[in-house]
C-alpha cells in the first residue's frame, strides 16, 4: 500500500508581502527589495545591520484574542496559517469536526520577547513582565495556532538549523499516515531583532537578515500537488562535512527527467553558505530558483518559504515537478520533492 | 524518518522495547545514585550559585553537581568545555543509556527533548553585546554554540552515533515527546534503534520567568498534591533511554529493561500557561495511550504524575486522572518526583519516564515528598513515602507550556 499526500493549501509572509502572490511576484520578477536598518544604542554606541523586514503595509494578522499580545513570529505564522488552511477544514476544526494538527519548525524563535524579558530581569528581576515570558518559549507560536484552530490534536515545535522544515514536512506525513490527524499545518516561522541580526552576521557580514513565515497544509489525498519524497536529512558536525552532506542529499533527490523540473535551491548569496550547493547540483539542467538571494536570510522560515514556491509552481502549471533544497549552517543538509 | 509516496507504508505495530537508561538529576550522576535516593525518599534541593538570584523571591533549586572536567576520555576537554552545562547532563546521560544497552555507537536516529537549550550561553551572548557592543571577542563561538542542533550533532559525533536529529521543544512536555517520537518510529519499523532523551538546564531567564509569574514555592520545598501547596521548584538534568525493536534487542542478546506500550499527545487549548481546569488534554492523553496498550485503568500500577505543585496544575490533573478511572480511581497509585529534584522542564519528562523504569526495576514506587495534607483532589491512592509494590505497568504525564500533553505507559516484559 503507498499514500498519498497532498499539499492542499499554502500560504506565506515575507520581506515581499503578506500573502502568496507577494512573494511569487517578488522572486519572479527579482525585485531588489528595499532593505532597512536594525539600530540600537548601547553605552553611547550605535550599532545598526542592514536587514529585510516583513513589511507593515498589507498587514493581514487574523483577528484572535490570544494574537494580540503575542510577539511579531507568531502574527507571521497565524497570517500564513489562515492563507494556507482551506475555510472549510478551518471552520470544520473550530467546530470540534476536523483535527488538524501543526507543527512549527524554527531556529531562533520568540526572540523580541526574549530579548526584552531577559533585559528587564537583568535590570530589576522583581519588576520583569510576567505577560512577556509566556511568549519567550519555543513553543509559543505553535500553541496559539492550535488554539486559532481549535485543535486539541498533536502539537509539536522542532528546533534546527536552516534545513528543519523538512522534518516538520517527514512528521506531518507520519501523522497523516498513522491516522492521528485529518490534515497537518507545517508552519517554518522566524522574526528579527537585532540580536539574530547581529548573530547571523558573525557568520558572515554579506548574510541579508530576513524573517517571515510560510506554511503548507497536507493531507491525504490524490488532489494538486503532491509530497512525493522527503529523504533522511544528511546530518553532519563540522564544516566541512557540509559538502559531503550536500552530495548525498543530491543523489538522493534525483529525478528521472530533470528537464521539466524546478529547483528551488537554498543559495542566499553568501559565498561560503551557498559553496556545498554550488557543488551538489552543479549538473543540473532544468529550470532553477534561489528565493534567499532576493528575500533574504529568515532561518527557520527560509525553506518553508522555498517549498511554497516550489509548491506554487506546480499548481500554476509551470512545472511538473519542484525539487526544494537546503544545507543548513550546522546540522543538516536537507530536501523534499514535489510533483503531481 | 523518511518520507517516499511509491514505497509501501511500514508494517506494524512492532513490539517496542528500551535497552538502556541514563539520567543525571541533582539527586545524582548516574541511574544508581538516583535510584538509591528516589528509593530512600531523599530531596535534592540547594542554593544555587549559577546566577545571582539575590533579587529573586527564590533562591533555591535542583542544581546538579557536575564534573568540572571531562568525563569520559573520549571527550576532549576542548569538546567538554564548549559544552553548555545542559549538553553536558544530556551527554553523561546518554552516555550511560548507550553503556546499559551494550551499545558504542553506530546507525540510530536521535530524537531530543528541551525547552531552555543552551540559554546560559544566549544569556552570556546578551550581556557581552549590550556591556560592550563593539567588542566581539568570543562571541561569534556563543552564537554558535547556543544553538542546540549544533551542540546535539556534536553530541551524537563524540557518541560515535550517525543518523537523523529530531529536536523537539514543546516546553516541559519535550522528554516525553522525545520518547514518544522514538517509540513510534520503532513500533512503525521506520527504525530499528532510537537514542531519545530530553535536558534542561537551571538559567537565569527561565528561573526569573517563573518567578515573576509567581510559580516558584517561596519555601523553595513543592508539594505537589498538598492542600496548601505554593508552587514548583525548578531543577535540572537529563535522562536518555535506547528504544529498539524487541526482536532486535532479542537479536543482540540485550536486557530489556522495559517494553513501551503506548503514546498519547493532545494539546490543550485552553490558555497559553495554564491547563484546562478539569484536565481535559491530560484525560485525552491518558485516555488514547491507554487505548494503544489495551489497558483499563485498574492494570495501571503507578502514576508518575506531572504534580508540579502549582495550585492550577496539580488540581486539573487530579480531575483528569479521577475522570480517567471513574470508580476505580481509589486503587491508582500516584505520586510526583517532582517533589524530590524539582521541575526539570525539558527533560522532565524523560527522566520521569527512567525514575519509572527504576520502579519497574526495583519493584517499588518513589513519593511525593513533603505532604502535610492532602488536597481534596487526590481521591486516588497519593504515595507520601516510597514503598514496596509489585510494578509491571506504569503511566507517566508530562504537560508544558503551551499546552502540550503527553502520556506514555512502560511495562515489565513478558507481563502479558
Amino acid at each position: 500500500m503507498s499514500s498519498r499526500i497532498s499539499i492542499a493549501g499554502i500560504g506565506a509572509v515575507s520581506a515581499a508581502g503578506w500573502g502568496v502572490q507577494a512573494l511569487c511576484e517578488a522572486v519572479d520578477s527579482e525585485r531588489n527589495i528595499e532593505r532597512s536598518a536594525l539600530t540600537r544604542e548601547s553605552l553611547g554606541v550605535t550599532v545598526s545591520t542592514p536587514v529585510l523586514r516583513v513589511p507593515e503595509t498589507g498587514a493581514n494578522v487574523p483577528k484572535f484574542a490570544r494574537l494580540r499580545r503575542a510577539s511579531a513570529i507568531s502574527k507571521y505564522a497565524a497570517a500564513a496559517v489562515v492563507e494556507a488552511v482551506p475555510a472549510d477544514r478551518m471552520a470544520a476544526s473550530q467546530a470540534g469536526g476536523f483535527r488538524i494538527g501543526v507543527i512549527t519548525t524554527l531556529m531562533n524563535g520568540c526572540v523580541n520577547y526574549s530579548n526584552r524579558f531577559y533585559g528587564e530581569v537583568l535590570n530589576d528581576p522583581s519588576i520583569a513582565s510576567p505577560i512577556l515570558f509566556p511568549e519567550t518559549v519555543f513553543n509559543a507560536p505553535s500553541s496559539h495556532l492550535s488554539a486559532m484552530l481549535g485543535s486539541t490534536s498533536p502539537n509539536d515545535t522542532l528546533i534546527g538549523d536552516g534545513a528543519e522544515f523538512f522534518t516538520g514536512l517527514e512528521l506531518a506525513a507520519e501523522w497523516i499516515e498513522r491516522g492521528d490527524v485529518d490534515g497537518c499545518v507545517v508552519v517554518g516561522n522566524e522574526e528579527l531583532d537585532w540580536l539574530c541580526a547581529e548573530a547571523l552576521r558573525f557568520y558572515s557580514r554579506d548574510y541579508v537578515p530576513s524573517e517571515g513565515a510560510a506554511a503548507l497544509y497536507l493531507e491525504a489525498g490524490a488532489n494538486g500537488p503532491q509530497l512525493l519524497d522527503v529523504p533522511d536529512p544528511q546530518t553532519f558536525s563540522g564544516s566541512l562535512a557540509r559538502i559531503d552532506a550536500a552530495l548525498r542529499l543530491r543523489h538522493l533527490l534525483a529525478l528521472k527527467d530533470e528537464s521539466q523540473a524546478l529547483l528551488v535551491d537554498g543559495r542566499c548569496g553568501v559565498v561560503k553558505h551557498d559553496h556545498p550547493e554550488d557543488l551538489a547540483w552543479r549538473d543540473w539542467t532544468g529550470l532553477r530558483c534561489s528565493p534567499r538571494r532576493i528575500i533574504g536570510e529568515s532561518l527557520g522560515a527560509s525553506a518553508a518559504l522555498q517549498c511554497v514556491l516550489a509548491v506554487e509552481s506546480i499548481r500554476s502549471g509551470r512545472s511538473t515537478h519542484a525539487i526544494v533544497t537546503s544545507v543548513g549552517g550546522n546540522e543538516q543538509a536537507a530536501g523534499a520533492v514535489f510533483g503531481h | 524518518m523518511a518520507y517516499r509516496a511509491d514505497s509501501p507504508s511500514n508494517s506494524g505495530p512492532i513490539a517496542v522495547a528500551i535497552t538502556g537508561a541514563g539520567i543525571v538529576t541533582s539527586m545524582g550522576r548516574d541511574f544508581s545514585e538516583n535510584a538509591a535516593g528516589f528509593r530512600a525518599g531523599r530531596t535534592a534541593f540547594r542554593a544555587i550559585d549559577l546566577f545571582d538570584t539575590s533579587r529573586q523571591r527564590v533562591g533555591t533549586g535542583g542544581q546538579c553537581d557536575l564534573p568540572t572536567s571531562s568525563p569520559d576520555p573520549r571527550l576532549s576537554a576542548k569538546t567538554w568545555g564548549r559544552m553548555d552545562r545542559g549538553t553536558r547532563m544530556a551527554w553523561m546521560a546518554a552516555r550511560e543509556a548507550m553503556a546499559m544497552a551494550g551499545l558504542s555507537g553506530g546507525l540510530m536516529p536521535m530524537m531530543i527533548g528541551t525547552s531552555a537549550a543552551a540559554m546560559p550561553l544566549g544569556e552570556d551572548y546578551f550581556k557581552q553585546a549590550v556591556a560592550t557592543p563593539h567588542h566581539r571577542s568570543g562571541q561569534f563561538l556563543r552564537v554558535e554554540t547556543y544553538q542546540p542542533q549544533q551542540q546535539m550533532a556534536g553530541m551524537a559525533e563524540s557518541l560515535g552515533i550517525q543518523g537523523p536529529l529530531r529536536i523537539i521543544s514543546n516546553a516541559c512536555a519535550s522528554g516525553a515527546n522525545a520518547i514518544g517520537h522514538a517509540f513510534h518510529l520503532v513500533r512503525s519499523g521506520k527504525a530499528e534503534r532510537v537514542l531519545a532523551g530530553g535536558y534542561d538546564a537551571l538559567c537565569q531567564l527561565v528561573f526569573a520567568g517563573f518567578d515573576t509569574l509567581q510559580a516558584l514555592s517561596p519555601s523553595g520545598i513543592p508539594r505537589p498534591f498538598d492542600a496548601a501547596r505554593d508552587g514548583l521548584a525548578l531543577g535540572e538534568g537529563a535522562g536518555f533511554v535506547v528504544v529498539e525493536s524487541l526482536a532486535s534487542a532479542k537479536a543482540r542478546g540485550a536486557r530489556v529493561i522495559a517494553e513501551i506500550l503506548a503514546y498519547g499527545a493532545a494539546t490543550d487549548i485552553h490558555h497559553l500557561t495554564q491547563p484546562h481546569p478539569a484536565g481535559d488534554a491530560a484525560l485525552k492523553t491518558m485516555v488514547a495511550a491507554c487505548e494503544m496498550a489495551g489497558l483499563s485503568p485498574t492494570e495501571i500500577d503507578y502514576i508518575n504524575s506531572h504534580g508540579t505543585g502549582t495550585p492550577l496544575n496539580d488540581v486539573a490533573e487530579g480531575q483528569a486522572i479521577q475522570r480517567w478511572a471513574g470508580d476505580d480511581v481509589s486503587k491508582i497509585k500516584v505520586s510526583s518526583t517532582k517533589s524530590a529534584i524539582g521541575h526539570l522542564l525539558g527533560g522532565a519528562g524523560s527522566v520521569e519516564s527512567v525514575i519509572c523504569l527504576m520502579a519497574l526495576e526495583g519493584q517499588w514506587l518513589p513519593a511525593s515528598l513533603n505532604v502535610r495534607e492532602l488536597d481534596p483532589v487526590c481521591t486516588f491512592d497519593l504515595i507520601r513515602e516510597p514503598r514496596e509494590a509489585r510494578v509491571r505497568t506504569v503511566l507517566t504525564n508530562s504537560f508544558g507550556f503551551g499546552g502540550a500533553n503527553a502520556t506514555l505507559i512502560f511495562q515489565k516484559e513478558g507481563t502479558r
